[in-house]
């Protein structure tokens, strides 16, 4: 009884101490399987192509295996910024990539990989009868923005002052896939988000494109991070996003590649 | 607390009962560590953070008044009336508590959105709309923390002694007086308990707000809410949000315990 008591003290002590250690460990590169395994962390909008993309790069690399991470970048920011492990990050602006090269977690310069553009997404059949930017400040029409802190919603920021239009939206979303819910299920009659959003969930929703998008493009750069597991494998995954192959899932999803502007 | 002499606290409970309270406790120590203490009383009179902690403050008292309402005459159901599929009953009363709080959110709109089960029907009718309202958030909030204290209500029910309630229905009082005047004050603790932990648990809520509320200032962006869009491009704004938020939440629930359980 001792002896089993004492052991289960020791493994408890041990946990703990893995515990604490994880504290400071976050500093160093995790050691170990670094072999075949790319993590990417990726911007929420991002999700359909590097799905897409991560699978191409495995057949092409027998052994290899990408897991991406999409989510708001923000917030990817502050995990990778935090320690979180993680061998490449793509953004969804430039504002939001400073963050992580600014705190030194980046290895060089990031490139711009993509650019995305917004539409506007109105349930289908548009009930709310929106055709413009001007449309979404008439009364009764519900609107659904990306706040502020998150890159969607700096664009639609721009794109509503570069038109002139002050509105009140019903609600600021977290992130992009937010606001497209609520477009989904009927809750709102418009909301702003990435014309790669909008063409990812064709079907459920229409989109209306208005000329003031062009006023507030937004920049993805990339990067291979400073603490990466796995260096080498995540530099043979941005050259293979980066390849014409590459690009093409990309723009065939919606997005510009960067010279096109 | 009371320790009889001679009887020590064995060590095999006392070391898991402290591995768990660090484990609990060692994130607030991590918040704590990290805040930026110079800047909270300038964070704290910026009005966005007041009117959100005013909104949190009273969507949670809202709902957890709603829950009240509701939560003790279904705990009373539950404990006290004998009826078929009582156990699914109760089973459905936990669903809140197992599902992911953005799935309830999405449930509340197939209910009660524009476009809902009977949103549609409330809109057509009364020209009522549930969501981005306040009176969402009450109801989101309301919808996940409402187990909490039918749980807490049902347990005091099976605990409280039906003797005094025999007594009272042998002496010709009806059901409802019974309820009322023995059965309630007996199960008060545990009502007040239910409503303590209902309160916290509304005060906290995340998901089922934003994806059913959404978040807009002043309306329905509660306390987490902001912490969250903080958390987006600043952390320290994050952390102070977070402190200020369990500053608040921690103070009145000590000074409620004390007041209406009384206990230490």
């Amino acid at each position: 009884m001792t002896v089993r008591w004492t052991r289960a003290a020791r493994a408890a002590t041990a946990a703990l101490t893995l515990a604490l250690a994880g504290c400071g460990g976050a500093d160093e590169p995790a050691a170990g399987d670094a072999g075949g395994r790319v993590t990417v962390f990726a911007a929420a909008s991002l999700t359909e192509s590097f799905t897409r993309l991560g699978r191409d790069f495995e057949a092409a690399h027998p052994g290899t295996t990408v897991t991406v991470n999409f989510a708001g970048s923000s917030a990817l920011a502050t995990q990778i910024t935090q320690g979180a492990p993680a061998d490449v990050f793509v953004a969804a602006s430039p504002a939001t990539m400073k963050t992580v090269t600014d705190a030194g977690d980046a290895a060089g310069e990031p490139t711009i990989l993509v650019r995305n553009q917004l539409v506007i997404a109105v349930p289908a059949g548009n009930p709310g009868r929106v055709t413009g930017l001007a449309d979404l400040a008439r009364p009764g029409v519900k609107v659904a923005l990306c706040a502020e802190q998150v890159p969607c919603g700096a664009a639609a920021k721009t794109a509503l002052g570069a038109a002139g239009v002050r509105l009140t939206p019903a609600t600021l979303e977290q992130d992009v896939k937010g606001a497209l819910a609520k477009v989904k299920l009927g809750e709102v009659d418009a909301a702003l988000v990435y014309r790669t959003d909008a063409r990812a969930t064709a079907g459920a929703l229409d989109a209306v494109e208005f000329p003031e998008s062009a006023r507030a493009v937004n920049d993805y750069p990339i990067v291979v991070l400073k603490h990466a597991a796995n260096p080498g494998g995540a530099r043979a995954f941005v050259d293979h996003v980066r390849s014409a192959a590459g690009l093409a899932v990309l723009t065939a999803a919606g997005f510009q590649a960067p010279q096109s502007r | 607390m009371s320790r009889r002499p001679g009887q020590r606290v064995p060590l095999a409970l006392l070391l898991p009962a402290g591995l768990g309270l660090l484990f609990l406790v060692l994130p607030l120590v991590g918040l704590l560590a990290r805040a930026p203490w110079t800047s909270l009383p300038r964070r704290l009179a910026e009005p966005g953070v007041r009117t959100a902690l005013r909104l949190s403050l009273e969507t949670a008292t809202a709902a957890t008044v709603l829950c009240v309402l509701l939560g003790v005459p279904l705990a009373w159901l539950l404990a006290r009336v004998e009826f078929p599929g009582r156990r699914l009953v109760r089973a459905l009363v936990t669903v809140p508590l197992v599902l992911p709080p953005v799935v309830g959110g999405v449930a509340l709109l197939l209910v009660f959105g524009r476009r809902g089960l009977l949103g549609s029907w409330l809109d057509a009718t009364f020209g009522i709309t549930l969501p981005f309202t306040t009176a969402g958030v009450v109801l989101a909030e309301a919808f996940v923390a409402m187990p909490f204290l039918v749980i807490a209500v049902e347990g005091a029910l099976r605990g409280a002694d039906r003797r005094y309630e025999e007594a009272a229905a042998t002496l010709g009082a009806g059901r409802w007086t019974t309820f009322t005047r023995v059965t309630l004050p007996l199960v008060a603790p545990g009502v007040a308990a239910g409503a303590v932990l209902c309160w916290a648990r509304a005060l906290g809520e995340f998901g089922a707000t934003i994806t059913f509320a959404g978040n807009y200032p002043g309306r329905t962006q509660t306390m987490p809410l902001a912490v969250y869009l903080a958390l987006e491009t600043d952390l320290q704004a994050a952390i102070v949000l977070s402190l200020i938020l369990l500053t608040v939440s921690v103070a009145i629930l000590a000074g409620l315990r004390d007041r209406w359980l009384g206990t230490t």
